[in-house]
């Protein structure tokens, strides 16, 4: 979506330092799909409701439908595709594909980073009730979000704090 | 075989969740083309205007536009479901606000939506139809002017101005049966209109190559409706069109008929370059599909012991601007307006009609939501009356296994009791229910319980599968159904790893495009377990009646000798020793003797027909249909009396799936049908003012998220194996949807006394009905209950 009038921007994605064009008004989500080629983040609502470009910037969770391009220039972004070593991901994407909590999987993606990103700062395994809150902004049309709740609660068991390890078989 | 094979009844990881979870599954919109150009659209402004002219001179001269049309560059060729109404852009007329009047393709997709935007229409505008009474009124105004001549295939009977459908169901003498009723109860039923809200907006990319051949991708349930509408649209043989499916990001119905596919193809026919066309939440919203509003009156009466006897119910279904899936809609929906329940008189009538509003189409549960809403509250009121516990109504009025369906069929599986009997019994139903509005409260939370039943269907039309056994004796699978994320290609490479006793890792799943897929109607009708999961048994059966003459000729006995062993090998029965595997069979087919081995089932749904001798069955749209699938839901909420609102405090929804093949997948649907059905019951209503959509985005649209909904939402798997489907295996995918909104509605009648009507019962509907009650206000509902207090009685 560049058009006319696009400038570069310098953002660092998955660890990869990138210049990327962004046209007038363009978002991280733009930019991330058309100039970097990762369409893992999904573009659901664009504007900011169901989650589903979810993405970690500078470590935090934020919608990347949201954000100008353009205020992205030095900054961090992981996306989902970024997730590939992450222990917390490689847990929850177990647990998430053994609970049924995939159908159409279109929201899965923010829903991995979200809760990634929920893992990555929490001291110990969040509650399914911590889970339901991080959860409140990524809209899932398929599951019911049960089994999504019922699979995160356990990947945080074996990936976070004190308690990682202590289910994992 | 013995038992069941090993496949079946599993629940085993679905493959596609690995790609999905990592972000490298790939949509529609993820899709490019070398070359591809991008499109945007214009919408109409009004929901009723005559298009007096189109200038589009200042889009074409913005640099990068490579193509505007509007419908006077496209060929007047009219395609739809059964009318043929519909046009990729208005033609001469708008019909609906955000109906696409005209088209752009550009280089890049903010240059092609800043040429929509300078596109500009004169308009004049003209007296909209924005109710069903204004659309059936004396002197309504055609929404369609042109509608006698449209082609309709068939032809329904369409007696009034506006009427897209007029359909009956009817059994016995309803109105000589009003006399052997004790109790008789009457309402009227209002339900809204429901957006699909598919997290994936509706995208096609299409492509012509240099012979003329076209190539679609597109989100879509079905390659082949795709497939035949396109070559009606764009004038080509359907040889020449090949329709691909990239991974689909939910459909619920609304991706069922054809949506932008053949504006996307005339946008590259006429550029010569690939379009990629994804609408925006608000276009989709605007543009695409929608839940059937619809207005249903029914009386039902009983004897005094419970029996009951009669039933009359008129339906009128809102089918906006164009007809769509309307007529199968009301067929549908007339279909189960009987319910699940002996009733010996029945008189089930409906229209579907044309309003300047939003198309209404298939919408998971097709027709069946509205109307049971409405019954399954109306049995409630019924049980209220007659002093009867809901349950026990119910059950001594289900029907059975050799029972019979309204028009004659005989029910072949039926696990309607069960569900009924777990679902209370998981609910602790005796020792919460029936609190008749009358205590329970705390802080001004009320607590009720509330139950219901109802039936589906999984089988109808058409469909096919191949299974090619492979040269290392591993198996590729063939299904032209769609998996719009519900899990159907797991589940038939469950059935196809069952039929051939092999492990699932040797099936493999080949993409479904109507280039190499077999026939398959549509991912629909919760059909494809039940349908394509029966032509995959007949697939793989061809296969090991071909193993097994491969294995009689090597070990030169009968084919009558040879047994196929779980594992992919064919052995000489009583042999143990005596074996050989797939692998070395299917070398010896590829190279020296028969040829490769490849088995195909088809067939279309061959269920028992109607008795048109003993129903009355007027403009009915489906040749047949049938194989019924049963469910129960009992729900417990709590209605905030200072709010209004509602809360669902626990639910227990029991299916009846004849077999789950994959008991994880089954749960998947019930608990996700059911809180879509929640939605529906609590908060979900697309809204108009004078025609115009006032909450077309997801900020004004709500569905629930994770925090709106308990985790405390049991699915109950009961099996009672149908004698025709695989393994035994019924259908699922929109049942869990059509009990929830009764169910809760019950239960809010329970907590507060109050019977709400009117869907979604949003805080605002249960404070006016609580307010009405209290002051004796003009027109409180009815309690259910005569004999019983009621709060404000």
């Amino acid at each position: 979506m560049t058009g006319a009038g696009a400038v570069p921007v310098d953002i660092t994605a998955n660890g990869e330092p990138l210049t990327l064009l962004a046209g007038p008004g363009a978002t991280l989500l733009d930019l991330l799909r058309d100039g970097a080629q990762m369409t893992g983040s999904k573009q659901g609502c664009n504007s900011g409701v169901c989650g589903a470009c979810t993405v970690l910037v500078d470590g935090k969770t934020a919608r990347a439908c949201l954000m100008l391009a353009a205020d992205c220039a030095g900054r961090s972004v992981v996306t989902v595709e970024g997730l590939d070593d992450d222990p917390h991901a490689a847990a929850l994407r177990e647990e998430m594909a053994a609970a049924g909590a995939v159908q159409c999987g279109y929201c899965t993606p923010g829903i991995a980073v979200a809760l990634t990103g929920l893992f990555r700062d929490a001291a110990a395994a969040p509650d399914a009730e911590t889970i339901r809150h991080w959860l409140g902004g990524n809209i899932c049309r398929c599951t019911g979000y049960v089994a999504i709740v019922e699979a995160a609660v356990r990947a945080g068991q074996r990936s976070v704090g004190a308690d990682a390890g202590a289910q994992t078989p | 075989m013995t038992g069941l094979p090993d496949a079946i009844g599993k629940r085993l990881p679905r493959r596609d969740a690995a790609d999905k979870l990592a972000g490298a599954a790939r949509y529609t919109d993820d899709l490019t083309r070398p070359g591809m150009l991008h499109a945007a659209i214009v919408g109409s402004p009004y929901p009723s205007a005559r298009i007096l002219a189109i200038d589009t001179a200042a889009a074409r001269a913005l640099p990068g536009v490579k193509t505007v049309l509007t419908s006077a560059d496209l060929p007047d060729r009219r395609w739809g479901l059964f009318v043929y109404d519909e046009t990729p852009l208005a033609a001469g007329v708008v019909r609906y606000v955000g109906e696409p009047v005209a088209a752009v393709a550009a280089t890049d997709l903010a240059t092609a939506r800043a040429a929509a935007a300078l596109i500009e229409v004169d308009y004049e505008e003209l007296a909209p139809v924005l109710s069903i009474e204004e659309a059936l009124k004396d002197g309504a105004i055609p929404v369609h002017p042109e509608f006698d001549g449209y082609e309709k295939r068939p032809d329904l009977g369409f007696e009034r101005v506006n009427e897209i459908a007029r359909q009956e169901f009817s059994e016995g003498d309803v109105e000589a049966a009003w006399g052997d009723c004790d109790v008789i109860v009457e309402g009227v039923y209002e339900v809204p209109s429901q957006s699909h809200v598919y997290l994936e907006p509706v995208s096609a990319i299409a492509e012509f190559d240099r012979a003329g051949k076209l190539t679609v991708w597109s989100a879509n349930q079905s390659v082949y409706k795709v497939q035949a509408t396109l070559a009606r649209a764009l004038d080509l043989p359907m040889a020449r069109i090949r329709v691909a499916t990239p991974a689909i990001g939910g459909a619920f119905g609304g991706k069922s008929g054809v949506t932008v596919q053949p504006l996307v193809a005339h946008l590259a026919r006429a550029a010569g370059r690939p379009v990629r066309l994804t609408l925006t939440r608000e276009e989709d919203f605007m543009a695409m599909r929608r839940r059937h509003p619809a207005t249903v009156r029914v009386r039902t009466g009983a004897k005094a012991d419970g029996t009951l006897i009669a039933r009359d119910l008129e339906i009128v279904y809102d089918g906006g601007a164009y007809a769509e899936d309307s007529p199968a809609v009301l067929g549908f929906g007339l279909l189960m307006a009987r319910g699940p329940y002996t009733i010996p008189h029945c008189r089930l009538r409906g229209r579907a009609v044309y309003t300047n509003r939003l198309r209404a189409a298939g919408f998971r549960g097709y027709g069946n939501p509205q109307v049971t809403f409405a019954t399954e509250s109306q049995i409630d009121e019924l049980a209220g009356r007659l002093g009867i516990d809901p349950v026990e109504l119910r059950l001594k009025n289900a029907v059975e296994t050799g029972g019979r369906w309204i028009g004659g069929q005989t029910i072949t599986s039926c696990g309607l009791k069960q569900c009924l009997t777990q679902a209370r019994d998981a609910a602790g139903w005796t020792g919460k229910q029936r609190k008749s509005g009358a205590g329970a409260e705390a802080n001004g939370k009320r607590r009720g319980i509330g139950v219901s039943a109802f039936a589906h269907i999984c089988g109808l039309l058409g469909t096919s599968a191949t299974v090619r056994l492979l040269e290392d004796g591993t198996v590729t699978l063939a299904t032209g159904a769609v998996d719009l994320g519900q899990g159907a290609e797991a589940v038939l490479a469950q059935i196809c790893a069952g039929a051939l006793e092999l492990d699932i890792g040797r099936i493999n799943s080949a993409p479904v495009d109507s280039d190499a897929a077999p026939y398959n109607w549509s991912t629909g009708g919760s059909r494809v377990t039940y349908m394509a999961g029966r032509a995959v048994v007949q697939a793989a059966e061809a296969v090991r009646a071909q193993i097994a003459r491969h294995a009689a000729e090597l070990f030169e006995c009968a084919p009558a000798d040879i047994e196929i062993r779980p594992g992919g090998r064919a052995g000489i029965v009583g042999v143990p020793e005596k074996e050989i595997g797939f692998g070395e069979i299917s070398l010896r087919a590829h190279y020296q003797s028969g040829g490769p081995i490849i088995g195909s089932g088809a067939l279309v749904y061959d269920g028992q027909a109607f008795d048109t001798k003993e129903a009355i069955i007027r403009n009915y749209p489906f040749a047949n249909i049938g194989t019924y699938v049963f469910g129960a839901h009992v729900v417990e909420v709590e209605v905030d009396t200072v709010t209004g609102k509602v809360e669902i405090v626990r639910a227990w929804m029991a299916h009846d799936v004849g077999r789950a093949i994959n008991p994880t997948e089954v749960e998947g649907q019930i608990q996700g049908g059911f809180v879509q059905g929640a939605g529906y019951a609590l908060l979900e209503e697309l809204l108009w003012e004078d025609g115009q959509p006032i909450n077309p985005s997801m900020m004004d649209y709500k569905v629930f998220g994770a925090l709106d909904l308990p985790l405390d939402i049991h699915p109950i798997i009961v099996e009672d194996p149908e004698p025709s489907g695989p393994f035994g295996a019924k259908g699922i995918g929109e049942p869990p949807l059509v009990g929830a909104a009764p169910a809760i509605a019950n239960a809010v009648a329970d907590a507060t006394g109050l019977r709400l009507r009117t869907l979604p019962m949003t805080p605002e509907r249960v404070l006016d009905a609580l307010d009405a009650a209290a002051i004796g206000g003009p027109e409180p509902p009815a309690p259910d209950r005569d004999p019983e207090p009621t709060p404000g009685a």
